[in-house]
């Protein structure tokens, strides 16, 4: 499938000569470069999954890229969002990854978007693009993407990553299944651990995102065969490429012959999760203590009960004196170890786990606790310096 | 003997073991057999109906179940079964399962004192 003509492009000789290992391939060529320079790719999130695939269709000479990213590059991107610099922390990350990929390929266009991609922009940010690449860090995005790539008809390179696992494939709801075939429901709402807290081997989403890269310019040049169809499961600790074979659902809401989905809905509502990262580390409706807030309350010498939910071996990273470490995992099946009478604190690394256990804590009829918002992150930046962020 | 691939999310209840071998002449003995050597992934693969939770994914040479016999699917000894999750980039439904079934895993809060006195700390 060939997703866009070369129209009138031309190649001068310093574009020949930049992309001569490419002219050497003869199923890519003169022909094959022009559809590349040709064509149009947007990039849904410029972290570790979208700093591979925007250097190397940057570098590939896609003729026009956008990026979509509302976030700021932090310390803790580094490990892995390979677009970005230590001296871009604090910029926009659609900037910091612009002048990487102008730095890489300057005769390219790069189109940035610094906002949240949401049900109310999504459809006019995609509709100019011959194809999404889905380099998102949750579900909610996840299935907006979909959604946009089934009802504007375009191809959606799909990469997803966990700890040391990674998935692949492409969905084209035209003439094969889409990403709500494959996972009809998103997980229900309740305890997930966020992007921030699950962790990520660092060169894991260059994997993977590489893969998405190589997968956008087939179906750009219209050669080999896509993973469309197929879903590819890679696991970095068992060095293992499997590939399971994905149907169009008969029964898919969106891109069966009976769709229940006919234009953008909430996806946070359908996910019971925020899409984005704004709203974390905070639960709202007074249920939350600012770090100085919980700082004076101990000071006055108030009995806090401080639980903290994070996993055992982040103990090693940071400790609050005198709390008691429940997992968040295990805390619904160890709620009659915990004092409902008890005024108490909940905490995490940065206040998104401890936010959920709230909920469940909440949920449990527990009405005298509080999320410490922030998690030890902020009361190592607001109260005691001595402790690491991490 | 079928081999039967588990997700790093899940590894966790079968001793890290990334692939273990199953017996039975449909799935869902096949899919017995897995926790009864590995209880703990009951909880997390089935629900109190002993149907397969919807968010679990499980394909047969390559084929997902419930686009042939579902559980009744019959397994022949160089099948190969794997359970692919659903994961958003930190965010797995696995997970979310290990976080929300109450009861299988036990433990008690780590002894510690219960009187703080932040002064000393908070002072530094």
């Amino acid at each position: 499938m060939t997703i866009s003509d070369n129209g009138n492009v031309d190649l001068n000789h310093e574009e020949i000569l930049r992309y001569s290992r490419h002219l050497l391939i003869p199923e890519v060529g003169l022909a094959g470069q022009k559809k590349i320079k040709a064509s149009s790719v947007l990039v849904i999130g410029t972290g570790g999954l979208g700093s591979p695939v925007a250097m190397y269709l940057a570098a590939a000479g896609v003729g026009r890229i956008g990026l979509v990213d509302y976030d700021q590059v932090d310390a803790s991107n580094l490990q892995r969002q390979v677009i970005h610099g230590t001296s871009g922390i604090g910029t926009l990350k659609v900037e910091s990854a612009r002048q990487r990929m102008l730095d890489i390929n300057p005769d390219i266009q790069v189109d940035v978007y610094n906002e949240p991609f949401t049900s109310a922009n999504a459809m006019r940010i995609a509709q100019d693009y011959d194809l999404l690449i889905d380099g998102t860090d949750n579900f909610p995005t996840r299935y907006l993407t979909n959604d946009v790539s089934v009802l504007l008809g375009k191809p959606n390179v799909y990469g997803s990553i966990f700890r040391f696992d990674g998935q692949v494939s492409v969905f084209d709801a035209r003439g094969g299944p889409c990403y709500r075939c494959l996972f009809p429901e998103p997980p229900p709402p309740g305890l997930v651990p966020s992007c921030a807290e699950g962790g990520v081997l660092g060169v894991l989403p260059g994997t993977i995102g590489t893969l998405q890269a190589t997968e956008a310019l087939k179906l750009i040049l219209g050669i080999g065969e896509t993973l469309l169809g197929r879903l590819l499961l890679f696991n970095a600790l068992d060095m293992s490429f499997d590939f399971v074979t994905l149907r169009k659902n008969p029964n898919c809401k969106i891109c069966g012959p009976n769709p229940e989905v006919t234009e953008l809905i909430d996806y946070e509502e359908f996910c019971g999760v925020p899409g984005h990262d704004h709203e974390e580390g905070s639960v709202g409706g007074g249920w939350d203590i600012e770090a100085l807030q919980l700082a004076d309350r101990l000071r006055a010498g108030e009995n806090i009960h401080l639980l903290d939910v994070r996993e055992p071996h982040e103990l090693e990273i940071s400790h609050l004196e005198g709390s008691d470490l429940i997992p968040l995992g295990q805390l619904a099946a160890r709620l009659s170890e915990l004092d409902s009478a008890d005024e108490m604190v909940v905490f995490c690394k940065a206040g998104t786990r401890s936010a959920r256990a709230l909920e469940l804590l909440a949920s449990a009829g527990f009405r005298k606790v509080k999320n410490l918002k922030g998690g030890i992150n902020a009361w190592a930046k607001d109260v005691d310096p001595s402790l690491p962020i991490y | 003997m079928t081999t039967l691939k588990i997700p790093s999310p899940l590894r966790t209840y079968t001793e890290g073991q990334s692939e273990i071998d199953v017996q039975g002449g449909t799935v869902a003995e096949a899919m017995e057999h897995l926790v009864e050597q590995h209880p703990a992934l009951r909880q997390h693969l089935f629900n109190e109906k002993h149907e397969l939770r919807p968010f679990v994914n499980l394909y047969i040479n390559q084929e997902d179940i419930r686009q042939l016999q579902d559980l009744a699917t019959p397994v022949k000894a160089d099948d190969r079964l794997m359970i692919v999750p659903s994961i958003a980039g930190g965010l797995t439904q696995v997970d979310h399962f290990a976080s929300t079934q109450r009861g299988g895993r036990d433990g008690s809060i780590m002894a510690l004192p219960t009187r703080r006195n932040w002064d000393d700390r908070l002072k530094r």
